[in-house]
C-alpha cells in the first residue's frame, strides 16, 4: 500500500529513528537540537503544526521534541 | 608566459637521510643514496643525451644514449642504471661515449622518417633534440632495407594518433602506462626488430584497455603518441599553469596556447594533487568551453513558455535584482534564495553567498554538496571537529592497508587512484567494501584482500561489526583513544553488543562474517591503516551515521594523525570542498561557523554591515518543498542543473514551475533553464581567476586562459546584481575577494593569491600556526580537542523492495562523463559513454527474458526512464546500476525523496525499482509517476 507523507514528519521521524537508541529525556533534546540548528524556521513551524493537529504519524520523540523547542 | 618546461631530472628522486658524494665532469655533487648518475648528473647542471629516460618513470636502460665512463670502471655503463657511489668522478663527454652516441642515434634515424619540417613534434622532438646534442651528421645505412617507415597509423582514439613509424620502442609509453598510470594497457609485441608498441593484444587504442590518461603521450620523446590537436592547429608557444575544473582531485595543468588558441592541456609536474599526472577529462575534454552550444548573451522571458530575448548585461541584472525585491516585498524577506556552485571558484561562491546574506537579506543558501558530500561535513565535524578529510593524496604512499568504501576511484577520481594503485603495486593490503564488483577489486597488479559486497544501505551495519571485532578481540589502540579521544566506554559497549557482530548482521548485509572479520583484523592490525570513501558512503539515508561510523573505527585502531592514514572523503566536483568551506550551508558562514553564533555573526556585520539573520535557511530539498508550498518564490541558480541532477525529478520539476522567478546561470542552456526566466551566461574555467580546493584541502590557483567569452566575469554579476538590489558589493580582482575571506576565515587567514603564487598551493588551515598549510589534520590533538566517538545504531531504510520493485537501483558515474555530461557530453568523450547503460546481473536478465543490448524500463513507484541493458557480473543478484550522466535517460526520473536523516543528502544509492524488456515506442521515453505536490508517495509495508 502507499500512502502520502509530507516532508517535515518523514524528516522529523528520520531524526527520531537515528536518535532514538539514546535515553528518552537525551533523545529528545538531541532531536530538538538539531531540527534548532539545521531546520528553517517555516519548517519548525509546520512541524509544530503537525503536532498540534494531533501529531498523526509522528514519533513520539518528535512530540517531545517540539515540546522543548517551543 | 612562454612555454613552460619543467625540468626533467631523467630517474626519479630518491629521497633519504643518507647521502653520496661525487663529481661530474669535475663538477661536485651530494645527492640521497640510490640516486643515478643520470639525476646527479643533472642536478649538477650537466644534462648527458637520453631518449628512454624520464623522470616520472624507472630507469630502463634501453636506449644507450646516456653511457658514460667511471673513473675506475669499466666499460660504458648507462648512468641511468647506475646509482651513484661515494667518490665517484663520472665523465659524460669523452670520445669514447660520443662515439658511441652518434653511433646510436644513427641508427635510430636510419628508421625514423626524416619529416622534421613537417612533423607535428617539430621543435618538441627529443630524437630530433639529440640529433643534434649528440652531433649526428650522416646517416650511413639507407633506407633501402627493412624498416617500419609504412606502418599503418591508429587514429581510433578521438584525441591522439599513433603513428608506428615514428615510433623507436623505447618503451617509455609502455611503462608510463604501467608505472604512472596503472593500467598495462600497453606492451612491446614481438621481438628484435619486429618490436612494436602494441595496445592490448593486437588491438587498436580504441579498443584496448587504453583509458586514454595521456601518460603515454607525454612520454613519448617522438611525434609517435602525438595529440590531434596539436597536428591541427601546431606546437603551442605558451602556457598557463592552473587548475581541473572536472572531478575532486583537482589536478594541476599547463594550458597550452598557440596565441589566444588553446592547444592542449599537459599535466603539471608541480601539481600538488597530481604531480604531472591527469585523466581523459582533464588532459582531453576541454572542447566544450568553445562548444557552440555555449550561450555568450544574457536572456529573459516573462514565461517560461516564452521564447527567450536577448538583453544586454545591465536589463539582465536589473530584472533579477528587480523581480527579487518584488518577490521579497510580495512574499517577505525569506522567499527567494540561491544555490551555490562546486563547479565554481571559492571567490564566486563566496560571492553569491554573502549576496544571499546581504542583500537578499536571509540564509536561504545551499550548494550542490548538499546531494553529495554534505554527511561529510557533519559526520566529521561531531567526531574530528572540521568538516575535511584528515590526508594529502601523497599519504596513501604510507599506507599498509587501504580500505575503499563506497567509491570507485578509478571511474571517479582517476589520477588518485594511480597514486593508489601504485601503492597496492608495493605491497600494501586492499579491502573494498562495495555491492558492485568495482575494477580496483581485480584488474592489473591490484587484487582486493577482501571484497566486502555488502547489500545496499546496509554500511553501517557493516561497519558497526567491523567496530566489534575490534573492540572485542582487543584490537583497540588503547594508548591513542586514552590519550586523544572521548566517549569510548558507551561506543565500546555499543559495539560489542552480540546484535552488532558479524555473525549477528551478516543477513542483514550479505557479507560472510568471516571475511568480515579477516577484513577488520587486516585493518585493525596494519601499521598504517587508510579509509577512502565517496558517494557509496554519503548517499543514504544514514550518510552521516556511516560518515561517523568509520571515523569511530578510525580512532579505535589509532589511525589517525599521521601519514598512512585517515579518513578521507574523495569529493565529487572540483570545487566541493571549497563550496562548502566558503560558506554554502544555510546554517552556516564561511569556514563551517554557524549563524546562530552572535561573535562570528558580529565580525561578518562589521564587514558586511546591515543584521545578519541568525535562524538557518532552507536546504535545496527544503526549497522545492517550500516553493510547492507557495513560500519560496525566487531562485538564483549558480552553475548547476538541479533538475538533471537531483532526485525525483518529478517533485524538482514542480517546484520549479511553481517558483515566479528563476535565474540560471550556466555555460549551456541545460536541464534548469528550461523553467528559467532569466539566464545569465557563465564562464568556463579557462575563462576564470580565482581557486579552488580539492579533496585534500588544497587551495590551487584558477588562472584565466583566455578572456570572458561573455564580456563578464561571474563574481563582478552577481556583485552588480546585489548592489542593483540596493547593496552595494565590488571587487576590482578576485584576489581582493580572497582577501576578504582570508580576513574573516580562521582557517584561511594565512592565504593570499601571492602566496599561492609563491608555494603553487597550500593546504588549510593556513594561518598563523600553520603558515604553509596543514596536508595531514589532528596530528596532535583533534581540532575539537579530543576525538569523539558516537553510538552509531544501524537503521534500516525506508526503502524496501517490493514485490512490485523488487530490485534495488544504485547510481554512480563512469570515467569518460562527469555528472550531468553538460560539459563532457560536448567533447569527444561521448566516444565511450554514448549513453546511460543500465548494468544487471545475468541472472536477472534472465530472468526477465533480458538480452545483451536490450532496451529495457526501469520503474520505481517514482517514475520510470527507458535504456540499455548491459549484463555485467560485477553486480550481485538483485542489485542494478546506472549513470547519470544523459538528459534523454533522466536517470533521476526514478530516485526518491529519502534523504540522509541528518543533511537531507539523498539517497542516490538505494531506489527499490523493477526492470523490464522495453516496447518498441516506449524507447528513449522518460516520465514520472503521477506524484504532486509537496505530499510525496512512499511505500508502507
Amino acid at each position: 500500500m502507499t500512502a502520502t507523507v509530507p516532508s517535515e514528519r518523514r524528516m522529523a521521524n528520520d531524526i527520531a529513528r537515528n536518535l532514538g537508541h539514546l535515553p528518552r529525556e537525551r533523545a529528545a533534546e538531541e532531536i530538538a537540537g538539531h531540527i534548532g540548528r539545521f531546520w528553517d524556521p517555516r519548517m519548525r513551524t509546520r512541524l509544530y503544526e503537525f503536532v498540534d493537529a494531533g501529531a498523526d504519524g509522528l514519533d513520539p520523540l518528535v512530540v517531545a521534541a517540539v515540546k522543548l523547542l517551543r | 608566459m612562454s612555454l613552460l618546461k619543467e625540468p626533467d631530472f631523467g630517474t626519479p628522486e630518491r629521497p633519504g637521510p643518507a647521502t653520496v658524494s661525487v663529481e661530474v665532469d669535475g663538477f661536485p655533487v651530494t645527492v640521497p643514496e640510490g640516486t643515478s648518475v643520470m639525476r646527479a648528473a643533472a642536478q649538477a647542471g650537466v644534462d648527458i643525451p637520453k631518449l628512454c629516460a624520464n623522470d616520472s618513470l624507472e630507469a630502463f636502460g634501453s636506449c644507450r644514449l646516456c653511457v658514460v665512463e667511471i673513473d675506475g670502471r669499466r666499460g660504458t655503463p648507462a648512468s641511468c642504471t647506475t646509482p651513484c657511489a661515494d667518490g665517484m668522478k663520472v665523465s659524460t663527454q669523452t670520445p669514447k661515449v660520443e662515439k658511441l652516441r652518434q653511433g646510436v642515434m644513427e641508427l635510430y634515424i636510419s628508421d625514423h622518417p626524416l619529416d622534421c619540417l613537417t612533423c607535428p613534434a617539430n621543435g618538441d622532438c627529443e630524437l630530433q633534440d639529440m640529433a643534434g646534442v649528440v652531433g649526428l651528421r650522416q646517416v650511413r645505412y639507407g633506407y633501402e632495407g627493412a624498416n617500419h617507415l609504412e606502418a599503418e597509423k591508429d587514429t581510433s582514439n578521438p584525441y591522439f594518433d599513433f603513428d608506428p613509424s615514428k615510433c623507436i620502442a623505447c618503451s617509455r609509453c609502455v611503462r608510463a602506462c604501467g608505472e604512472v598510470q596503472g593500467t598495462f594497457a600497453l606492451t612491446i609485441e614481438g621481438r628484435g626488430f619486429d618490436s612494436k608498441v602494441s595496445p592490448g593484444a593486437g588491438e587498436s587504442f580504441m579498443d584496448s584497455e587504453c583509458v586514454s590518461c595521456g601518460a603515454c603521450v607525454q612520454a613519448c620523446p617522438t611525434s609517435t603518441l602525438q595529440e590531434r590537436s596539436v597536428v591541427e592547429l601546431g606546437m603551442p608557444t605558451r602556457s598557463v599553469v592552473t587548475t581541473c575544473a572536472y572531478c575532486g582531485v583537482g589536478c594541476s595543468f599547463k594550458a597550452e596556447l598557440r596565441g589566444d588558441e588553446l592547444v592542449r592541456m599537459v599535466p603539471h609536474k608541480d601539481g600538488g594533487a597530481n604531480e604531472g599526472h591527469s585523466c581523459v577529462k582533464g588532459r582531453f575534454a576541454f572542447g566544450y568551453a568553445t562548444h557552440p552550444d555555449r550561450v555568450l548573451k544574457p536572456m529573459v522571458r516573462e514565461r517560461i513558455t516564452d521564447p527567450w530575448r536577448e538583453v544586454e548585461w545591465d536589463e539582465a541584472i536589473g530584472t533579477v535584482a528587480r523581480r527579487m525585491r518584488e518577490l521579497q516585498d510580495r512574499y517577505g524577506t525569506s522567499s527567494v534564495g540561491a544555490i551555490t556552485s562546486s563547479r565554481c571558484t571559492n571567490e564566486e561562491v563566496y560571492v553569491v553567498q554573502k549576496m544571499v546574506r546581504a542583500a537578499f537579506g536571509n540564509n536561504n543558501v545551499d550548494t550542490c554538496a548538499r546531494v553529495c558530500h554534505s554527511p561529510t561535513g557533519y559526520g566529521l565535524k561531531q567526531t574530528f571537529g572540521e568538516s575535511a578529510g584528515t590526508q594529502d593524496f601523497r599519504s596513501v604512499a604510507e599506507a599498509d592497508v587501504i580500505m575503499v568504501i563506497g567509491a570507485n576511484p578509478t571511474d571517479g577520481h582517476p589520477v588518485f587512484a594511480s597514486r593508489m594503485k601504485r601503492r597496492l603495486r608495493e605491497g600494501a593490503k586492499l579491502i573494498v567494501v562495495d555491492p558492485r564488483r568495482i575494477d580496483l577489486v581485480r584488474s592489473p597488479h591490484v587484487e582486493a584482500q577482501h571484497h566486502l559486497q555488502l547489500r545496499p544501505s546496509t554500511n553501517v551495519a557493516v561497519v558497526n561489526a567491523m567496530a566489534h571485532v575490534v573492540v572485542t578481540e582487543g584490537l583497540v589502540d588503547r594508548p591513542f583513544v586514552d590519550a586523544r579521544c572521548e566517549d569510548f566506554d558507551d561506543w565500546a559497549e555499543f559495539v560489542a553488543r552480540p546484535e552488532n557482530s558479524p555473525e549477528a548482521v551478516e543477513p542483514i548485509t550479505g557479507v560472510p562474517a568471516a571475511e568480515l572479520r579477516a577484513a577488520a583484523r587486516l585493518y585493525a592490525t596494519a601499521p598504517n591503516g587508510a579509509i577512502y570513501y565517496g558517494l557509496g558512503v554519503t548517499e543514504h539515508s544514514q550518510g552521516s551515521t556511516m560518515v561517523m561510523g568509520m571515523a569511530n573505527l578510525a580512532m579505535a585502531c589509532g589511525n589517525i594523525g599521521r601519514d598512512g592514514v585517515g579518513v578521507n572523503p574523495l569529493r565529487g566536483q572540483n570545487n566541493v570542498q571549497g563550496s562548502c568551506d566558503m560558506g554554502s550551508f544555510p546554517h552556516e558562514l564561511p569556514g563551517y561557523r554557524h549563524v546562530s553564533d552572535d561573535a562570528v555573526r558580529t565580525v561578518f556585520e562589521n564587514l558586511w554591515g546591515g543584521t545578519l539573520l541568525a535562524e538557518p535557511g532552507l536546504r535545496i530539498p527544503n526549497m522545492f518543498d517550500a516553493a510547492i508550498d507557495g513560500t519560496f518564490r525566487g531562485l538564483f541558480v549558480h552553475g548547476e542543473d538541479i533538475a538533471q541532477s537531483d532526485p525525483n525529478l518529478k517533485h524538482v520539476t514542480a517546484a520549479l514551475e511553481a517558483m515566479e522567478l528563476v535565474v540560471v546561470q550556466d555555460l549551456f542552456l541545460n536541464e534548469t533553464a528550461k523553467f528559467a526566466h532569466v539566464f545569465l551566461p557563465g564562464a568556463s574555467f579557462l575563462e576564470k581567476d580565482g581557486t579552488f580546493t580539492n579533496a585534500e584541502r588544497r587551495i590551487n590557483r584558477v588562472r584565466a586562459v583566455m578572456k570572458p567569452k561573455t564580456g563578464k566575469h561571474e563574481w563582478q554579476i552577481v556583485s552588480e546584481i546585489a548592489t542593483a538590489m540596493g547593496y552595494a558589493m565590488s571587487y576590482d580582482h578576485p584576489r581582493a575577494i580572497m582577501d576578504e575571506i582570508a580576513s574573516v576565515t580562521p582557517t584561511f587567514t594565512g592565504v593570499s593569491f601571492d602566496l599561492l603564487d609563491k608555494l603553487g598551493s597550500v593546504q588549510w588551515p593556513c594561518n598563523e600556526e600553520a603558515p604553509e598549510g596543514t596536508p595531514i589534520m589532528h596530528v596532535d590533538e583533534f581540532v575539537r580537542g579530543k576525538g569523539k566517538f558516537v553510538v552509531t545504531s544501524y537503521v534500516p531504510t525506508n526503502e524496501r523492495s517490493t514485490r512490485r520493485f523488487p530490485l534495488v537501483l544504485t547510481t554512480g558515474r563512469i570515467l569518460s562523463q562527469y555528472n550531468v555530461g553538460a560539459q563532457t557530453r560536448r567533447t569527444g568523450n561521448v566516444a565511450w559513454h554514448p549513453e546511460d547503460i543500465l548494468e544487471l546481473h545475468p541472472h536477472d536478465a534472465e530472468d526477465r527474458g533480458i538480452k545483451d543490448g536490450d532496451m529495457v524500463t526501469l520503474a520505481s513507484r517514482v517514475g520510470r526512464t527507458t535504456l540499455r541493458a548491459e549484463i555485467s557480473d560485477r553486480m550481485p543478484t538483485g542489485v542494478v546500476y546506472t549513470t547519470f550522466h544523459h538528459p534523454v535517460t533522466g536517470a533521476n526520473v526514478v530516485t526518491t525523496e529519502n534523504s540522509d536523516w541528518a543533511t537531507n543528502c539523498p539517497e542516490y544509492k538505494v531506489t527499490a525499482v523493477q526492470v523490464g524488456l522495453a516496447r518498441p515506442e516506449r524507447h528513449s521515453d522518460t516520465e514520472a509517476s503521477d506524484v504532486t505536490g509537496n505530499d510525496l508517495v512512499t511505500v508502507v509495508d
